[in-house]
């Protein structure tokens, strides 16, 4: 099985570019130069430094013994909420702006559910010296707030999505318009694996350092450099991505993707797309999203504004689909619980989005001597306030 | 009838003109009401917009429109009943105007098959790239007498602009400015370049001019290049009334022609 993209940017069935002409230009220029940009040296010594001496790089990765005492197993942490900005994100916006910068743009957009690639892409703009535009659903304004503030600090204009179910999914249409009506000087740089080709493949890229450092620390660690199971959250699944890359051709690895539930399948209120959702167009690529019969998209709900997507990456929809990888749902509640639960037993506050990951723990058979790792997405501080009212 | 009927249309003479409205919007059952009065008021051909929940091409007057729309309870089988009413009592050539997800979710036989059926004559996707359409979905669209159209913008380099127009059967759609739909301002110097370029490739498909033209100057100037001219978000926002829109649609064509 072949777990990369062909020359129009599909894995398998799913993937592609279903663009309007009006950003082919965009799209291509990006296509035509992200792989060769990536690739020279300049790029990789800076893209290296900055990962280490301004995001923190590598992330520890953990043995959490009262986690692992609680399952029966072991459990390692990949700390990711310890990176500069508190989640996986900026390990994507730091090769994005590098990218940006490498093709003379000199704006930069983009869209954020929970606010942390919003900040991600900010700090990044920030860094770089470039102008920022970053796309919130108006919903998520109110309860990302703190985010929302950090954004405006580092110099970002945060413009509100107000139409649909004003979350995510609208804060992407929104970001998509703006590069639509910006083609010369602006680069989008979309937080997940989702969007036309390159993006999927670009953003996977940027975040396999995650699995990469995973490889010699869990040898250095268990003697061994692959793991028994990953699990990690998937919204749009960059996270996933980056944590599965390393290991997508190793069989022995089981993937563990866990969608946000919501109230509950069945409740009309979630947003786990694998199981509710359906092959089709969403965001420029086709993979699998919810909608009702007429092709309309459905719009998802979930606690964790993160997660609050109603598509996912075309690279889970076609692993989901070969069964590389393995779908588990988690509720708001119990991904509030799991979130506790790592609080009172490691004092590590999760992300709410990285709380489903840990809350997917609950439905796994665990052996004793397996390992497995959960990547932690980011972390909870700017969650406090849905965690007291939760709590 | 499809592609027949399109060819009669661009090889009459002169200046086309073409409306886009969304169908269900504002009221329902608007749709055949005002293809009937826009036909009667000299328009040439309609652009039948499914209103979808997530249309990234267009701005603001058509995503209000289009969420209005699917609000008042527009779906795809009543777009198609719509069709077919309208296929009563005229023979004016009609697209439809909708987003991939919604051809592709009804299965693209079953639905290339309604539309002709129905009585459509041709399709405009924005968001299916010509790439793809060729690689992936040229053979299914090829078994079915229907036109496709697709876009090309300021920014299409020549040689793609030809591969373009080997792929489309109908007309060119040419997107007169680097935008979503309904953008404002007039018509530069930047835009009259852009027509005559297009102008003076002799594409073998007619072209249509099309997003951003809300007035009467910006329509004459598109005129003098195209072979014809579309409207979309103006005219939706001059019908947003629930009472009075036909009359105000029949209005609007008449002060942008007289
Ligand atoms: C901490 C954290 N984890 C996970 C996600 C979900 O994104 P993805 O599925 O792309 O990893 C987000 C998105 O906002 C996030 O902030």
């Amino acid at each position: 099985m072949k777990y990369t993209i062909d020359e129009l940017g599909f894995y398998g069935e799913f993937g592609g570019a279903f663009i309007p002409e009006l950003l082919q230009k965009n799209v291509m220029e990006l296509r035509e130069n992200y792989l060769k940009i990536m690739e020279t040296e300049d790029f990789q010594k800076e893209y290296k430094r900055l990962l280490k001496d301004y995001v923190g790089r590598p992330s520890p990765l953990y043995l959490a013994r009262r986690l692992s005492e609680y399952y029966g197993t072991k459990i390692y942490l990949k700390r990711e909420d310890l990176n500069h900005t508190g989640s996986h994100k900026i390990n994507n916006t730091i090769g994005q702006i590098l990218l940006a910068k490498a093709m003379g743009k000199t704006r930069i957009i983009a869209e954020t559910g929970a606010g942390q690639h919003g900040v991600a892409t900010a700090t990044v703009a920030a860094l770089a010296g470039l102008e920022c535009v970053v796309y919130m659903g108006e919903v998520d304004i109110k309860r990302q707030a703190p985010n929302v503030a950090r954004m405006k600090m580092l110099g970002a204009e945060v413009r509100p999505a107000k139409s649909g179910s004003k979350t995510l999914k609208d804060a992407t249409n929104e970001a998509i318009r703006d590069w639509i009506n910006h083609p010369k000087d602006t680069h989008y740089i979309i937080g997940s694996v989702v969007g036309p080709h390159p993006y999927p493949d670009m953003v996977a890229r940027f975040q396999s350092v995650i699995s990469e450092e995973m490889k010699w620390q869990l040898l250095e660690q268990t003697g061994r450099d692959f793991p028994d199971r990953i699990v990690a959250c998937i919204g749009g699944g960059s996270n996933a991505a980056g944590a599965y890359f390393h290991f997508l051709d190793n069989a022995a690895v089981e993937l563990v993707s866990v969608e946000a539930g919501g109230l509950g399948i069945d409740t009309g209120q979630s947003a786990a797309t694998s199981v509710l959702g359906s092959k089709g167009v969403i965001h420029a690529s086709m993979t699998k999203l919810m909608q009702d019969k007429d092709g309309q998209i459905i719009e998802p709900y979930s606690i964790s504004a993160g997660l609050d997507y109603p598509g996912i990456g075309p690279l889970h929809a076609h692993l989901i689909e070969t069964g590389r990888s393995k779908v588990l749902t988690a509720n708001d509640d119990e991904a509030l619980r799991a979130g506790y639960l790592l609080t009172r037993l490691e004092g590590i506050i999760p992300a709410l989005e990285s709380a489903h990951a840990l809350a997917g723990l609950e439905k796994i058979d665990f052996q004793p001597n397996e390992v497995t790792v959960v990547n932690l997405s980011g972390r909870g501080d700017k969650d406090l306030e849905t965690y007291l009212l939760n709590g | 009838m499809g592609k027949k009927r399109l060819k009669k249309l661009f090889d009459k003479k002169g200046n086309k003109l073409s409306i886009y409205l969304t169908a269900g919007y504002p009221v329902l059952d608007a749709m055949p009401k005002l293809v009937e009065v826009l036909e009667q008021e000299g328009v040439d051909f309609i652009e039948a917009g499914m209103p979808y929940s997530d249309p990234l091409a267009d701005g603001e007057t058509i995503q209000k429109s289009s969420a209005k729309a699917l609000k008042n309870g527009m779906n795809l089988d009543l777009y198609f009943k719509q069709i077919r009413e309208i296929r009563k009592f005229s023979n004016i050539p009609i697209l439809f105007m909708g987003y991939f997800n919604q051809v592709l979710k009804r299965g693209m036989d079953n639905f290339l098959q309604e539309c002709v059926d129905s009585g459509i004559d041709g399709l405009i996707i924005p968001d299916l790239s010509p790439e793809i359409y060729m690689e992936k979905y040229a053979d299914t669209f090829d078994k079915y007498d229907l036109g496709i159209s697709f876009l090309i913008s300021p920014t299409t380099p020549d040689e793609r602009i030809r591969m373009i127009d080997n792929l489309t059967s109908g007309f060119i759609y040419a997107v007169s400015t680097s935008a979503t739909t309904g953008k404002k301002g007039e018509f530069g110097d930047e835009h009259q370049k852009y027509f005559e370029e297009i102008k003076n490739m002799n594409l073998k498909n007619s072209v249509a001019i099309g997003f951003g033209i809300d007035n009467r100057k910006k329509f004459l100037m598109a005129n003098r290049y195209a072979d014809a001219t579309i409207i979309g978000s103006a005219f939706i926002k001059a019908i947003n009334d629930e009472e009075d829109f036909l009359e105000k649609a029949g209005l609007f064509v008449r002060e942008i022609k007289v």
